[in-house]
């Protein structure tokens, strides 16, 4: 059963194959065998799960299950929920109990869904191999000498290990859509705004955005209908009603235009990973499809202008971690003074110091109009390239990363970190919606496909991930990890 | 604009961040090298383009100020490294 989608163990448990409280005891097993290795999880909360699952079993037998009822799933370690340790991968909430649930979990746990665990993830959001946590790296499972990708690299490399079938993640400069790709699933960044951000442990909040990844783009629409909508308590999330994502999965895509951006297929992306996805590309034409080469003239300048815009967010942000209302407090402190800077000096690790840094300084007098308002300047110039190619096509396609998975240790140096996040950075910049399907593999590490819509595009999104999906057979493909008989 | 080892120190200061003078030293090289990438953005032109703040040029939403949440100080206070009567604990600050 950890092999199938959320609609496939919705009919099953609808048909009575199994129970929930069966399946999530399955799927615990697995974590408990398999996850030592692959460190996918900070918390596994299985007491929560099986009350929750019973819940469920019963909803059903009172003919009260919804769509959702009773499907496991993980949450990304960014998402408060009550009760549960919340620690955002960082020794600073590692003894942190949020006190409420982020509205998101209110969401799914309204839907009946049955939360396995807090997944592992760079520190406080800040990466993109999953490197970065205060609880070590993860694994990918495809290759275990290779990055999951990040930040949200424990949701995605436990949905490829089929521990869970669909996780939470969060994407503020790719890190839904990168880990998606690195680790063989579907993950969908949608528009800035969609969903509730109230209850996610903020990073750069011009950006943040949650969305759903899974082994399928119908499993992504069944989520993000759960998870969608407006919510008072997030002044950013949009008053816009939500569609049924499920009802558009397959419409036809005879006469979609595709645009092709030209910088996404330059200098840098590896020939195989090109190789992939053009050959995805002639799916699409095979499915009425037509394709034609856009510009999007500033993608040069989105990581320069996301490196000043999300640490600058950041520092902010991340003052409220002061050692005095939640998380690490240093011993011994002086004075009130001493107390902020060790408290904060120990509870961060080094990328996060290097980013509150940066967004101090470039927030500092002296330095704010060249930096900050400057980048917030080519913020619109690259979200004009995004308005001006969608009055040419429908959707725009590309390489979701340069690159398949790099290995373990690989990228030492910051800035060369940073590049890696070339083709998913601009989108949250310009707030538009995108997805990465899994597209091919490069040896033994997969490949993902992104496609990138219009603002609110993301019905649109789902049903031309789903064609290809029903068109192609690479979201099928499970690594040899999760191949043990059980 | 080059980072001098005072802007590291200003900023770490600003931020409320110990740090060591060789923590220092690795921060100025990491942060010369990420500002060095960001000063590509010098060399565009963006006379009379505004800056953009939020991707749906969305403006902050007023509603009445009325107070909507409970009081749940002792939940909230139960995540906190000290407190006392109902109060945050911090080292004194007024002899």
């Amino acid at each position: 059963m950890h092999d199938k989608t959320l609609r496939e163990l919705a009919a099953s448990l609808e048909a009575g194959e199994f129970s929930s409280r069966e399946l999530t005891q399955a799927l615990l097993g697995r974590i408990d065998r398999l996850d030592g290795e692959l460190n996918s999880f900070i918390s596994v909360t299985a007491d929560q799960a099986l009350a929750a699952a019973d819940a469920a079993d019963a909803a059903r037998g009172r003919g009260e299950a919804g769509p959702l009822t009773g499907l496991p799933l993980a949450l990304k370690d960014i998402f408060c929920t009550r009760g549960v340790k919340t620690s955002c991968g960082s020794k600073m909430l590692d003894n942190f109990e949020a006190p409420y649930d982020a509205t998101l979990v209110e969401k799914l746990q309204a839907a009946g869904t049955v939360s396995l665990g807090k997944t592992n993830m760079d520190e406080f959001a800040m990466g993109s191999s999953n490197e970065n946590s205060f609880y070590g790296p993860v694994k990918n499972p495809w290759d275990l000498g290779a990055v999951p990708g990040g930040s949200s690299g424990g949701s995605a490399a436990a949905v490829a290990a089929g521990l869970v079938p669909a996780a939470l993640g969060t994407d503020t400069g790719g890190s839904i859509r990168q880990p998606a790709a690195f680790c063989g699933i579907t993950g969908l960044k949608p528009t800035y705004g969609r969903v509730s951000r109230y209850g996610m442990i903020a990073y750069a909040s011009s950006l943040d955005q949650a969305g759903p990844m899974a082994r399928t783009a119908a499993d992504c629409a069944l989520l993000l209908g759960a998870i969608a909508g407006h919510d008072v308590r997030d002044s950013t999330s949009v008053a816009r009603g939500v569609p049924d994502y499920t009802a558009t999965l397959d419409d036809s895509l005879s006469g979609l235009k595709i645009g092709l951006p030209k910088e996404y297929f330059g200098e840098g992306l590896d020939p195989a990973v090109a190789e992939a996805v053009q050959a995805a590309i002639k799916v699409y034409e095979s499915l009425g499809a037509t394709v034609r080469e856009v510009s999007l003239p500033h993608t040069h300048l989105a990581i320069p202008a996301y490196y000043v815009i999300a640490p600058a967010e950041a520092s902010s942000n991340l003052s409220r971690f002061d050692g005095v209302r939640f998380g690490h407090r240093c011993e011994d402190p002086s004075d009130l003074i001493d107390l902020y800077k060790r408290s904060r000096a120990e509870g961060f690790g080094e990328e996060v110091k290097r980013r509150i840094l940066i967004g101090t300084h470039t927030l500092s007098e002296g330095f704010f109009d060249a930096y900050y308002t400057k980048a917030q300047q080519v913020r619109r110039l690259i979200r004009q390239d995004f308005l001006d190619a969608f009055e040419e096509v429908d959707v725009l396609m590309g390489p979701a990363s340069p690159t398949p998975a790099f290995d373990l240790g690989a990228n030492k140096d910051p800035v060369s970190m940073y590049l890696q996040d070339i083709y998913t950075i601009a989108i949250n910049l310009a707030g538009i919606p995108g997805i990465s399907v899994p597209a091919g593999f490069v040896g033994k590490r997969p490949v993902g496909l992104q496609i990138l819509g219009s603002h609110f595009a993301e019905a649109q999104l789902l049903n031309v991930a789903h064609q290809f999906q029903q068109a192609s057979d690479w979201h099928l493909r499970r690594p040899d990890f999760a191949k043990e008989t059980a | 604009m080059a980072l001098e080892q005072t802007h590291v120190q200003r900023a770490a200061h600003l931020a409320r961040l110990a740090l060591d003078d060789a923590d220092a030293d690795r921060y100025l090289d990491d942060l010369s090298n990420i500002l060095a990438m960001v000063d590509q953005l010098q060399g565009i032109d963006t006379t009379g383009v505004a800056p953009l703040a939020h991707p749906l040029d969305a403006t902050q939403r007023l509603r009445a100020d009325e107070v909507t949440e409970a009081d749940q100080r002792e939940t909230f206070q139960r995540c906190a490294p000290a407190v006392e009567n109902g109060l945050y604990l911090v080292p004194r600050v007024v002899e």
